[in-house]
């Protein structure tokens, strides 16, 4: 206990020396993320140092082992460590598909070679990662994706298209699944493999949104060449490793709406903006809902917080992360229509000072593709039908 | 502290689940119902859960407890509710203990626990005074007389009123709402018993001049509003976990019929219609139970925003109880609708259960109120 105590002591003090004063405010736009990467402008010096001092402590991928640069925590230390951020109100030094997805299945997955070879980049923030899942006709059906990956001998040469690749224009290396083998059932021939996306005959076309956003892209292949050895796991046994790194996407997807993740609570909002009579907002309606959807992010909430706990008493989650994914987005399509509500005619404004371009109408409007991204939520649902209620069929 | 039952808490979840199975299955209450008992509870049951030490879970150890704490008292209701066991658990060994560990005075401690926790004596709370739940509203009064208080008014839908020997009950004296602790037997307590639609029974008091000892009141004069809302958090959150089990047992049970009841030459769980109603309320009622675990946690570590939760687990609980019964009836399809399957009793006992202590309407204004909008 006292060790522990020692540790969040430690992380203060380190914190108040390294965390630039300001990198400890909430982002106030998307343009104050920092995503790494070869060809990131950081938006300050700040920016910059922040990410250089904590990706130095392996803080970046705080659990991760130390060999591979991580901080090597465990996770009660972590729990410290996102405390300790939290409470300077520090904005995170990166986000990182790197990180949050492709790192969990290279640690299962990987051979020796590869983790050597990634991980420390994707800690220090220098490569920047995107994801090769989708195609135009593998959707909710993914393992029926097509993109043709043939062994040429000493390589392989990919060719077809992937779909709502996220930020395709800005990475620097792609994870993607492809087809291995073409006669084999649908699911026994895919390969989960990685490669630099300026090898030639990798473009990306940007896919404008309704929020008037492109943060995907469709990204296609021509005669795309494909190291042997940048395969994670046996060679067309990659649906393994693709439903593990899944049930990540999912467990950051659900997380990101939570209020604890650093928005502010809805009902606060709608006080603040609307007034309140005697301690209680007007509208009995619109208070009603924002009551209902308080108690459901407060559930959720603590829901990932008792399946960490269970996860530490030996308890496996399993198929736990698609209920969190349903959850966890439906909630946060909630939020947003709570938030139009209260904005009224001030949430319709498109561009302009005020409105900070858009950003409430254009982040309501994106919010409908969380229930889509990552596995629909009838997906999610035909999951725990299936794997934890055991239903037939 | 972390959100899972430790060993201790487990081995007490599995013993009560074993007791409930062998002594009070569903059939007992069914059977209680087709006896016509007065009491609406079996007196030799209670003897068996005393035996268990269900009564003595939350009294203090001086006053012959185990004094084992609030979360070990949810797994108990909680395991109750899964097998719709009728008896004053809740009004008495919960919240009624909890009044007199919040505020009774050493005296009363002392005559009252060790009776308790020998299931000799029966408690019921008696806040409400018509429609809605409301705990502010107080139209009892308490004058002072020579030698303490004398009582008149009434108390609506009083839960195992029609079987307790002391009734907790709040009424205004010169310093505003007050608690007391009033004997069933004193001269002027009028008690009208009715049956309730879960087979089991309540009632309504009148008090018409009861004369009261000076030793009768419960904590400090005056101060019976707030004390009357921490004592009715914990039958809320005490209500929250027999939901919750209400909730479970439904479901598993619609669960096994979705899986063995065939239609269309195929089993009807099969239909995607009927497997994401059952993922979602699966969801529904594994959010449920981390709520739940995380408001007895609070009553046990008395944290700040225990009022917070207690009208968020009734609120919840109440919602997803509903849901888990009426759904559990609607996929059992006619046979559901029939008095001789059990899966319309946990409706009814629900029903109960949301509207004692404020239902989920009561519970989200408060919930709101508390978050400042």
């Amino acid at each position: 206990m006292d060790q522990m105590k020692q540790f969040r002591q430690e992380v203060r003090d380190w914190l108040e020396t390294h965390c630039p004063e300001s990198m400890r405010s909430p982002y106030r736009s998307e343009a104050d993320v920092c995503w790494g990467g070869r060809n990131f402008e950081f938006q300050s010096e700040d920016q910059r140092l922040w990410l250089q001092h904590m990706a130095s402590r392996g803080w970046t991928a705080p659990a991760w082992p130390r060999e591979y640069g991580g901080g090597g925590l465990g996770r009660v230390e972590v729990k410290i460590l996102k405390e300790e951020l939290a409470r300077i109100h520090a904005r995170p030094p990166l986000l990182s598909f790197g990180i949050s997805m492709l790192g969990p299945a290279l640690l299962k997955f990987g051979s020796e070679e590869l983790k050597q070879q990634h991980l420390p980049p994707i800690i220090r923030g220098e490569i920047r990662w995107a994801q090769g899942y989708s195609e135009p006709n593998a959707g909710s059906d993914l393992a029926s994706l097509a993109a043709r990956c043939e062994d040429r001998g000493d390589h392989y040469c990919l060719n077809g298209s992937k779909v709502w690749t996220s930020y395709g224009d800005k990475g620097d290396w792609m994870f993607c699944l492809v087809r291995t083998d073409f006669e084999a059932r649908k699911h026994e021939g895919i390969s989960f493999v990685m490669f630099d996306m300026s090898t030639p005959g990798v473009s990306t076309r940007p896919i404008l949104l309704i929020s008037g956003k492109s943060p995907f892209t469709e990204t296609f292949f021509e005669d795309v060449r494909v190291e042997k050895d940048q395969v994670i796991g046996a060679v067309n046994q990659g649906w393994t490793v693709a439903k593990y790194l899944l049930t990540h996407e999912r467990e950051m997807i659900a997380e990101s709406g939570l209020s604890s993740a650093g928005t502010k609570p809805v009902g606060k909002t709608a006080a603040q903006l609307l007034g309140t009579e005697n301690g209680i907002l007007h509208n009995s309606m619109l208070r009603c809902d924002i009551a209902r959807f308080e108690m459901d992010e407060r559930c959720l909430e603590l829901t990932i917080e008792r399946a960490r706990d269970e996860v530490k008493a030996g308890v496996s989650l399993g198929a736990v992360s698609s209920l969190f994914k349903y959850y966890g987005t439906e909630l946060n399509k909630r939020r947003n229509e709570l938030l139009m509500a209260i904005g009224g005619n001030d949430a319709l404004v498109w561009e302009g000072g005020e409105s900070h371009d858009g950003q409430l109408p254009r982040g309501w409007l994106r919010s409908k593709g969380n229930s889509i991204e990552g596995g629909t939520s009838e997906i999610q649902l035909n999951i725990v039908a299936k794997r934890i209620l055991g239903l037939p069929g | 502290m972390a959100l899972v039952l430790n060993e201790e808490q487990l081995m007490l979840r599995d013993s009560a689940r074993d007791f409930l199975a062998e002594s009070a299955p569903v059939s007992h209450l069914r059977a209680l119902r087709d006896s016509g008992s007065s009491d609406a509870f079996s007196r030799e049951l209670w003897a068996g859960m005393v035996e268990m030490g269900w009564t003595a879970i939350l009294v203090p150890e001086e006053y012959g407890g185990l004094d084992y704490g609030f979360t070990g008292m949810g797994i108990v209701l909680e395991e109750c509710g899964r097998t719709l066991t009728p008896s004053p658990l809740l009004g008495t060994a919960m919240t009624g203990v909890a009044a007199l560990r919040f505020a009774g005075s050493a005296g009363q401690c002392a005559s009252l626990l060790p009776a308790v926790a020998a299931g000799d004596h029966i408690l019921a709370l008696a806040c409400d005074e018509g429609n809605p739940h409301d705990p502010g509203r107080v139209g009892t009064r308490a004058e002072e007389s020579a030698s303490g208080y004398l009582l008149t008014g009434t108390k609506t839908a009083v839960l195992d009123g029609h079987i307790a020997d002391t009734f907790i009950v709040s009424a205004r004296n010169g310093d505003g709402v007050s608690l007391f602790m009033v004997p069933a037997d004193a001269p002027g307590v009028q008690l009208d018993r009715y049956p309730t639609l879960d087979i089991n029974a309540a009632a309504n008091l009148n008090f018409d001049r009861v004369e009261l000892h000076n030793n009768s009141l419960l904590g400090s004069s005056g101060k019976g509003a707030s004390l009357l809302d921490r004592v009715l958090d914990v039958a809320r959150i005490g209500s929250s976990a027999e939901m919750l089990g209400i909730a479970q047992e439904s479901f598993q049970r619609t669960l096994e019929y979705l899986k063995e009841r065939k239609q269309f030459g195929q089993p009807i769980g099969s239909f995607q219609a009927l497997q994401h109603r059952a993922a979602h309320l699966f969801g529904e009622i594994e959010l449920c139970k981390s709520l739940v675990l995380k408001a007895l946690q609070a009553l046990d570590t008395d944290i700040e925003d225990c009022a917070e939760l207690a009208s968020l687990a009734k609120a919840k609980l109440s919602e997803t109880a509903h849901l888990a019964t009426t759904e559990a009836i609607q996929m059992h399809g006619g046979i559901g609708m029939t008095d001789d399957f059990d899966i319309g009793f946990f409706l009814k006992r629900y029903r109960i259960l949301e509207t004692a202590f404020g239902d989920r309407y009561f519970h989200l204004d408060r919930y709101a109120r508390l978050r400042g909008y």
